[in-house]
């Protein structure tokens, strides 16, 4: 295989990795929660695509909507009736929290939906350009996740929530001082962030099998992500991202694919003691 | 009566009891009995750093897995029992000590995910270095000669032993300088430097005296099952579940760990046991409830006052409107 | 008077800001001198150089004939050179003498709890905080957190003591009550830096000044002379008001 398509390969698997971990980064970056149950709602939004195309033969990209709002509501509830309650707690409690709550939903959905892999199948074939050959879903997928992360920036940026969110980022007591109700800004993120993770399950539901196994690996490729790329900013998950899938698609063609999650992790550790800041180092959503 | 001293003797009634199992239980209750001894040990470490320093320490199970596979390849290389079993925790104290001074550096968040990843990574390596560890497949350790009601026997009071001595360094640094700093790094870090604690110093020390036991426990543990795997070593939910154990007795204290390993074993057998599809769900009812209903821990709660406060009610409640005040 | 503390040509610079630059200076035993400025001169900052909180850009730190330039704040406290802060940092859920036992354990002579312990109930009388002794230090008020932030240092047995702000908040009365004490704790023969930036509490104690200006030393003298001082006058009133004053004064 020649370095282009290992390349090529990393860019589109970063792209998906992107998308998954730029809930997660926004969630710790505006509410300094580490959110244990990112990788299970990521699975959550998997299935329900799986499940709505399966059973009710919709097309799964039309079904990408409204399995985001489901799961917006879900971490908005789940935001407001337990995370608030403890959000200015140490590190240790919310922690703690978040993994109690992912045990419950975990353990619903092994239960309902059983832990067999399951993929969206599209057959869509691949294009071969210029020697490097790509299967079409994945080139799909890689673009429906830099629409939604670009979606995000853009939300971010533009509209009247998405500044109050990052004003609350920056300063929670100026905030509250200029009358943005921050627990209720702090939902909204946390919906938005388990929109995320849902629409990025869809996305990756189109892709590869996804399966309640899972939940751990989307997990720690979050926080590897968020570490590589910097917390709470849209373009620094987008970089860790990118990154990362770069290093996993080259690691894994040198070192053999059991090597690639450790590279991916031992950068982190590296990085965490480094440079905390994340290689993309900004405050805020610029 | 002082509440330390009944505490004490609370204490060695449960140790009793423990140690009791093999003569009036059966098979079943032992291993429940070792178990506890198992999450005592290791909650109590967890306390060092977790509890009196503070710091979201989530590696519980990389100094587990390091001591079960250390403890193993020792074994299978012809080192005699004991001496693998004190190599294993050498090593992990070792390993912690050398791993704190890097990691000891971040703080909140950073620290809990660098802790967290070093269980991963430790993993992974162990996982992917197949031609010492085995990889995925595991290991076989030699398995402890006798009956298995001895084995049984055997490995509960090496547990216990385990346990004791986490407890005794506990009242240790609980009583002396250590523990005095590491409270004062806990409250306010930059204030400790500034009164002269050698903060750095003092991080690794609780570091170390988390990962020492733990190391112990799991080369015990590795005698005792006879096969280990990464997986099982490495597992997330232990690395969680300890941190957990000790917030719900009471973090920081000295009793705490001790109770919250004895209630959640307990509570985690009854649900295997009766509820085994949910069991996982159930467990993550049992942390939300701890955090929201018992934030302090069940040590914490003052029963004096609830005590009194019931017994007031019975009062106001026979006599003259008098007693209430 | 032998010399205790001696700064050559300290700088530090935060990023292409400096926010203390070539300072010199040095302190005999048993001082009491005033370190004023107005807000922002880099008072605070320099204290963090001398106890190790930043490193140095450059220049060189000797304490009691040692270079400790690079020194951590734990080893300052140990070797004698202790300090309270603007803003204080007690130990929120330790009773008062607990936090004061700290500093006895940690960054003063005694080696058991029990020494300690004694240690820090002598410092709470003398600074008349033993009948609060026991209660939790997140409880106190203002001025009792500045006597525990005082008590704390005293017990580890400083050679030097840098007192920042700790005035700062305190009304009149309280004012004089904290001078009273620092003139107790100079009888003990404790070299003291009092940093400022009312000019007129540190006049009134001081034997010696020093005046720091966007990070520059500008004057160092006696009390009335510094307060004389062209520069330090323009430094804290601005050049207009300076020369206004100037004439005003040359009128009278």
């Amino acid at each position: 295989m020649d370095i282009l398509q290992i390349f090529v390969n990393g860019i589109v698997l970063g792209a998906l990795y992107a998308c998954i971990a730029v809930g997660f980064s926004l969630v710790w970056g505006v509410l300094n929660v580490i959110n244990m149950l990112h990788g299970s709602f990521i699975i959550l939004g998997g299935y329900l695509t799986f499940f709505a195309w399966f059973y009710l033969g919709l097309n799964p990209i039309l079904v990408l909507p409204a399995v985001a709002l489901l799961l917006y509501i879900l971490g908005f509830a789940l935001q407001y009736l337990f995370i608030n309650k403890v959000v200015t707690a140490p590190v240790l409690t919310t922690l703690t929290l978040t993994f109690g709550l992912d045990m419950i939903l975990y353990n619903l959905m092994t239960v309902y939906f059983t832990a067999t892999p399951r993929r969206v199948t599209l057959d869509l074939g691949s294009i071969d350009l210029a020697g490097i050959v790509m299967p079409v879903d994945r080139l799909l997928g890689m673009g429906l996740a830099l629409l939604l992360t670009a979606l995000l920036y853009l939300v971010m940026r533009g509209s009247t929530i998405g500044r109050a969110i990052v004003a609350v980022r920056m300063d929670r007591q100026a905030a509250a001082l200029m009358g943005i109700r921050v627990n209720r800004i702090y939902a909204v993120t946390f919906g938005i962030g388990a929109l995320m993770a849902g629409a990025a399950g869809a996305v990756f539901a189109m892709v590869f099998p996804v399966t309640t196994n899972l939940t751990g690996v989307f997990l720690g490729k979050a926080f590897v992500i968020c570490v590589i790329g910097g917390l709470g900013s849209v373009p620094g998950a987008l970089v860790g991202g990118l990154a990362l899938g770069v290093i996993e698609s080259f690691a894994g063609f040198y070192l053999g694919p059991q090597h690639a999650i450790t590279v991916g992790f031992l950068l982190m550790l590296i990085l965490l003691v480094v440079r905390p800041t994340g290689l993309v180092g900004v405050k805020g959503y610029e | 009566m002082p509440r330390r001293a009944l505490a004490l003797i609370g204490l060695a009634a449960w140790i009793g009891l423990l140690a009791a199992t093999p003569w009036i239980a059966d098979n079943y209750t032992v291993r429940v009995a070792i178990t506890i001894a198992m999450f005592s040990a290791m909650a109590l470490s967890w306390n060092f750093i977790g509890g009196f320093t503070g710091y979201p320490s989530f590696s519980t199970a990389a100094f587990f897995g390091i001591g079960c596979y250390v403890g193993a390849l020792a074994q299978r290389n012809g080192v005699p029992m004991v001496l693998a079993w004190t190599l294993a925790t050498v090593s992990v104290a070792l390993f912690a000590a050398a791993l704190g001074a890097i990691i000891l550096r971040l703080k909140g968040h950073y620290f809990a995910i660098g802790s967290i990843a070093v269980v991963e990574v430790v993993r992974l390596i162990v996982s992917s270095w197949g031609s010492v560890t085995g990889g995925g497949d595991g290991l076989n350790v030699p398995l402890l000669q006798g009956s298995p009601d001895w084995v049984a026997a055997k490995v509960l009071y090496v547990m216990l032993a385990i346990m004791l001595a986490a407890f005794a360094a506990t009242v240790l640094v609980d009583r002396g300088r250590l523990g005095f700093g590491l409270r004062c790094i806990n409250q306010n870090e930059d204030a400790a430097d500034m009164v002269g604690i050698d903060t750095t110093r003092f991080k690794i020390a609780a570091y170390a005296l988390s990962a020492l036991f733990c190391g112990t426990v799991g080369a015990v543990y590795a005698s005792w099952v006879g096969y280990i795997d990464p997986t099982d070593s490495f597992s997330i939910l232990l690395t969680v579940k300890v941190p957990v154990m000790a917030l719900l007795g009471g973090a920081g204290t000295v009793f705490g760990p001790v109770v919250g390993a004895g209630v959640f074993v307990l509570l985690e057998e009854f649900f295997w046991a009766n509820f085994l599809e949910w069991n996982r769900a159930i467990l993550g009812g049992i942390i939300v409830f701890l955090i929201f209903f018992l934030p302090g821990g069940i040590l914490r709660l003052d029963y004096r006052r609830l005590l009194r406060r019931t017994l007031r009610q019975r009062e106001t409640g026979q006599k003259s409107p008098e007693a209430a005040e | 008077m032998s010399e205790i503390l001696r700064l050559e040509r300290v700088s530090k610079a935060f990023g292409g800001i400096r926010a203390v630059s070539n300072v010199s200076f040095d302190l005999s035993e048993g001082e009491i001198v005033g370190l004023i400025g107005p807000n922002g001169a880099g008072k605070t900052t320099l204290v963090n150089l001398i106890t190790g909180v930043h490193p140095l850009t450059a220049g060189k730190v000797v304490f009691t004939g040692q270079d400790v330039t690079r020194q951590k704040p734990y080893q300052a406290a140990r070797r004698g050179l202790a300090r309270t802060f603007q803003i204080v940092q007690p130990f929120p859920q330790m009773t008062v003498l607990e936090n004061v036992a700290a500093g006895a354990l940690f960054g003063g002579a005694p080696d058991t709890m029990a020494g300690a312990l004694a240690e820090a109930r002598r410092e709470l009388d003398f600074v008349g905080l033993a009948r609060l002794a026991d209660t939790p230090a997140a409880s106190l008020t203002l001025p009792n957190r500045k006597r525990l932030e005082l008590a704390k240092s005293l017990a580890m047995r400083p050679k030097v003591l840098l007192l920042d702000e700790v005035n700062a908040g305190l009304n009149s009365a309280e004012i004089d009550g904290a001078l009273d004490l620092i003139r107790q704790i100079a009888a003990r023969g404790i070299t003291i830096v009092i940093i400022e930036h009312l000019m007129k509490v540190v006049l009134s104690i001081s034997e010696r000044i020093l005046v720091l200006h966007h990070g520059e030393l500008i004057a160092e003298g006696e009390p009335r002379a510094v307060v004389e001082d062209e520069r330090v006058i323009e430094a804290y009133l601005g050049a207009k008001f300076a020369a206004r004053f100037k004439q005003e004064t040359a009128g009278a």
